[in-house]
Order: C-alpha cells, then structure tokens, then sequence
C-alpha cells in the first residue's frame, strides 16, 4: 500500500512543497517530488515517520520573583506525546529560586527526556514588574 | 543629583544593549553602564521562551531566555556595570544622558559614547484603524506573550489573531498549547509575514488555519470582545463586500508589525530614515551625531535575533574604537536602495574599512520573487552579485561585502543596491 503525504520543508526559506509517497508496511518513502535539495529529503523523511519537536511551556513556581518559569525538553521529543508532556507540566509546581537548567521533571510523559529551566529565577515576593 | 561618568553608556538591556556592552567591554573601553528601565536584564527575550533564536550564531538553538542568560553571565563576567529600573529621560548630544530611578532620583551620566539599543514596539489598533467598539480583549501579540510567559496568566480563551507576524504566530501556539480555541490567524496580504518555519511548526502542528488576503473589518463586544468580523480583500486590500463572516472570539491579538522607539533619538535631532523609522547609521552604527551610536530594532526591525547581536557587536566595538581614538578616518560612501529593495542598513560605508573588514549590507526586498541576483552597483557599475533563490520581505537580506572589493585609489560615492529577475534557472 502506497499513500501519499504533503509537507513543506522548513529547512531553508524557500519552503519547498515536497509530496512524498510512502509505502506504508515497509514504513518507506517511495519517491519525493517538490524538494529541491538532499536537505528537504531528510526532513521529509524525519518529519514523515518521527516527528519532534522540542517542548517550551512554563510551570508554576511558589514564591519567586516571576509567579512562573520557563521551561524546555531538554531534547526534542515525539510530536504526540507534547499533549500528555503539557498536561503532565500544568500540574507541576516548584519552589523558588530555580537555577540555570534545573531539572523540573526528569521524565516528560515517558519520553526519557528531561524537562529543563530556562532561566534562573530567583525567589523575591517584591513588588511588580512593570 | 548624582552624577556618574563612565566611557560607554548603553540605553536598553535587551539583545542589542546586551551584545553591545559587551563587545564595547572586549573591545578595550574602561567604564561601561548598561542602563535598563525593567527590573531585570534581557529585554524581550525574557518572554519569547520559544527556541530557534541563536541557530545561524552559536549553531545552537536556545530559547530566549538562554540567549539572554549567555550575554548577562559573560557581561557580568567582564565587568560591565548595570543600572535596573532607570528610564533614559533625555540623550544630549554632547553625550550627556538625563535618567531616573527610584533610588537616585534624577540622575546625570556623562559618557564618551552612547549606545541606542532601545528597541521596537508593536504596532496597535490605532495604527491599523479596525472600526468598531472598544471593549477589553485587544492586546498586542507581545503584550499577550509577556502575560502568559511571564506573568503566569491567560488573557482570554477563544483567540482570533490578525496579522501574520513571528510573534503573532508563536502566540496562535502558545495559547493554542494552553488550552486556548485559536480560530484562526488572518493576514491581509495575499503571504504570511512570518518565517515559514513558524506557519508550520506553530499553525499547522496545531490544526490553526491561516487566511491569507483576509483582515479584520469590525470588532464586536461592548464590556468584553464577543467577536470580529472578518472579510477577504482585494489587490489593493480592499474588503470585498460580501465576503464578511463573523468570528466569534473573546480575544483579539494583534500582530501587525514593529516600529523602532525612537522618541529619545528624535528629542536629539538625531537624523532618522523614514522608510526604517531608525536612525541613519554608519557601519560602525554611528548616528548622524558623532559619539552616539545605536544597534538593532531600534535602528531597523530585524527577524532573527543573531542579526541584531552581530550589528550591536558591530556598534559596541564602533564606540570602544571612539573612546580610544581609534575610530576610522577618510571618506565615505553612501548606500542606497535601488530597484526591488526597501531599505539598506548601514547607510553610510567608510571606505577605510570596506578596504580592512568584510562589511554585511542588511535589507529588505519589497516584495517576494523567485530566481533573483542582488546586485552591488559602486556609481553604477556592478562590483557584486548573489543570487538568492527565494526573497521575501519577511526575511531580512543580508549581503557581504569582501574586504578589498572597492578598487584601489576610487574616488566613489553611492553603493546601491538592487534585486535583479534571472531566467527561471539561475
């Protein structure tokens, strides 16, 4: 069975509008056409059969100078576990003062990838910013 | 009042004051005082917690909060001296500052270069007219970022986004990602004025649609937005009669564009160029007054923050080799743009250092094409030429000069710049 699938690359500006067709039961792309360069290959074929994407949100932090932290995967993770790594975030709450990359869970939604601080923030109540 | 002196003087603590301060630093300069209104350093960047930013500098890519961090750590590690919550009232050009804070008061800080880093605002509803009423859930596509991001709050739940910029279409993501309805992103031109790498990772990862040649025609809700009207319009941007639907929505973002914050260069008679709405710079981004100089949004709004590093690099270092004595002498050449381009950054080459350094020429093109060259032309005469093969006027056009491609002895003028079709294979 051979299907066919449309994306465009974002490797560079262009945008190519490459069609790739796949055999499903091998998990093969069968033949590309739109991309103009080997780069727009591999992205298809990345993007077709493992799409990742690195995770940014912020999490809950208890008395620190920002109610909330940025936070990143600390590597991409699969394209549908970002839902149940979200939800998983949302419930998380951490105490400040949070530290340069300080591991805020150590295992997103059973990815194995750890998910990261993105800043320091120190822990000051103090007034405002603005 | 207090009084301080120090060798450079930087205004704004975002990207381009950050990266400047610390080029001036390494560059030689004694006392420099990077002077920042927030309460913290890192400017926008502190709410732009997406990744991407630093991939053409570091080969890395970092959120924005990461870039900010690398430039903050390797500032206070180099001595750079910093004043939080301090607005720039007034800049002399004598390169005297007038400055306030809750600590000291008024405050004067002579230095013997200042550094413009102040940035860009976004462009609102004033400045795009949507008629209708005037109810709560109008927010700029920054504004809502900085209160998601940072301030830890949703301000609304169904979004309409009108306008097609990164940070528009980061947001269509973010709430998307929160829990937020994203109906749906409208640009009134007939192409997205994002990069497209946004469209796809942040719309269509996400099932947004984008309506291109559509805008925002009437917006409804008297205490709170209940919704937009929206419509297609035509070549001239017209709406279409007929075409209107109404979108029910409680929030509207709006991500129309930036405007460099120039109101202290103007205040200072500062020349500015009316198609950037920034100064008119050197390449060592000096202003049309000697000693003072500026360095991103403030100067042309960029698209990718490792441009703004690598011109604020450019500046810091421009004002350290004044304090020294060192700056470049003799003659300059004047940039224009020329057929297909919008604008040309720097505006003024000196010829010195086109013989010594490698120079980048940053553009925009006025509108998208396939197949081109850019053509360098000194007097009219050709001396450069590279050809792209997509330009866009969302992405910026940079174009590098090689030292020494200036003919010994040439006495020229003008260096423009143009975009030039090619047969369909070029």
């Amino acid at each position: 069975m051979s299907k066919e699938r449309k994306l465009i690359c974002i490797v560079c500006p262009v945008g190519c509008e490459i069609t790739a067709t796949i055999d499903e039961e091998k998990k093969e792309i069968v033949s590309f056409t739109g991309n103009q360069c080997r780069r727009g290959a591999a992205y298809a074929k990345d993007e077709i059969f493992a799409p990742k994407r690195v995770l940014t949100t912020t999490v809950r932090v208890e008395g620190g100078f920002l109610p909330v932290v940025p936070v990143r995967t600390a590597e991409p993770i699969p394209k549908d576990k970002i839902r149940d790594a979200l939800k998983e975030l949302a419930a998380l709450k951490v105490t400040a003062p949070v530290a340069f990359h300080q591991v805020i869970c150590p295992n997103v939604a059973g990815t194995g990838v750890a998910v990261i601080a993105e800043r320091p923030l120190p822990a000051e109540p103090g007034e405002k910013a603005g | 009042m207090r009084k301080i002196e120090c060798d450079v003087a930087v205004v704004g603590a975002g990207p381009a004051g950050l990266a400047a301060a610390g080029r001036a630093k390494a560059a030689g300069a004694g006392r420099v005082l990077l002077i920042e209104r927030d309460r913290e350093l890192g400017g926008i960047l502190q709410q732009c917690i997406h990744n991407g930013f630093g991939l053409h500098l570091f080969g890395e890519e970092l959120t924005g909060p990461e870039y900010a961090y690398r430039f903050i750590t390797e500032n206070q590690a180099a001595g750079v001296e910093v004043l939080l919550g301090t607005m720039v009232l007034e800049v002399r050009p004598d390169r005297r500052l007038y400055a306030i804070n809750r600590r000291d008061g008024m405050l004067e800080i002579q230095a013997g270069a200042v550094i413009l880093a102040m940035g860009c605002r976004e462009r609102n509803r004033g400045a795009v007219t949507i008629p209708g009423t005037r109810p709560a859930g109008i927010f700029t596509a920054g504004t809502a970022q900085r209160f998601v991001n940072m301030e830890g709050f949703m301000p609304g739940r169904r979004i309409v986004i009108l306008g097609s910029g990164d940070i528009g279409l980061i947001m269509a993501r973010r709430f998307a990602w929160e829990g937020a309805k994203v109906e749906g992103v409208f640009e009134i031109m007939p192409y997205s004025n994002g990069l497209t790498r946004n469209v796809v990772q942040c719309l269509h990862d996400n099932d947004i649609p984008l309506y291109l040649s559509h805008t925002v025609v009437e917006i409804h809700g008297q205490e709170r937005v209940e919704g937009v009207t929206v419509a297609k319009v035509d070549e001239k941007l017209t709406p279409i009669p007929g075409t209107e639907r109404r979108v029910p929505c409680d929030t509207l973002l709006l991500s129309v564009g930036l405007i460099p914050e120039n109101e202290l260069s103007r205040d200072a008679n500062i020349e500015l160029d009316p198609v950037t709405g920034g100064p008119v710079v050197s390449d060592e981004m000096e202003t049309s007054l000697p000693g003072i100089f500026a360095c991103g949004n403030v100067v042309h709004v960029h698209d990718l923050v490792d441009n703004v590093t690598r011109e604020s690099w450019l500046a810091g270092e421009g004002a350290a080799r004044l304090v020294q004595g060192r700056q470049p002498r003799g003659p300059l050449l004047n940039t224009r743009a020329g057929e297909g381009i919008r604008y040309v950054v720097p505006h003024r080459l000196h010829l010195a250092n086109l013989k010594e350094r490698e120079t980048t020429l940053y553009m925009r093109v006025r509108e998208p094409a396939e197949h081109v060259r850019i053509e360098a032309l000194l007097d009219g005469e050709p001396i450069l030429s590279v050809r792209e093969r997509v330009v866009r006027p969302a992405e910026m056009v940079s174009v590098k000069i090689p030292p020494g491609s200036i003919p010994e002895g040439r006495t020229a003028t003008e260096l423009t710049l143009r975009v030039v079709k090619e047969g369909e294979r070029g």
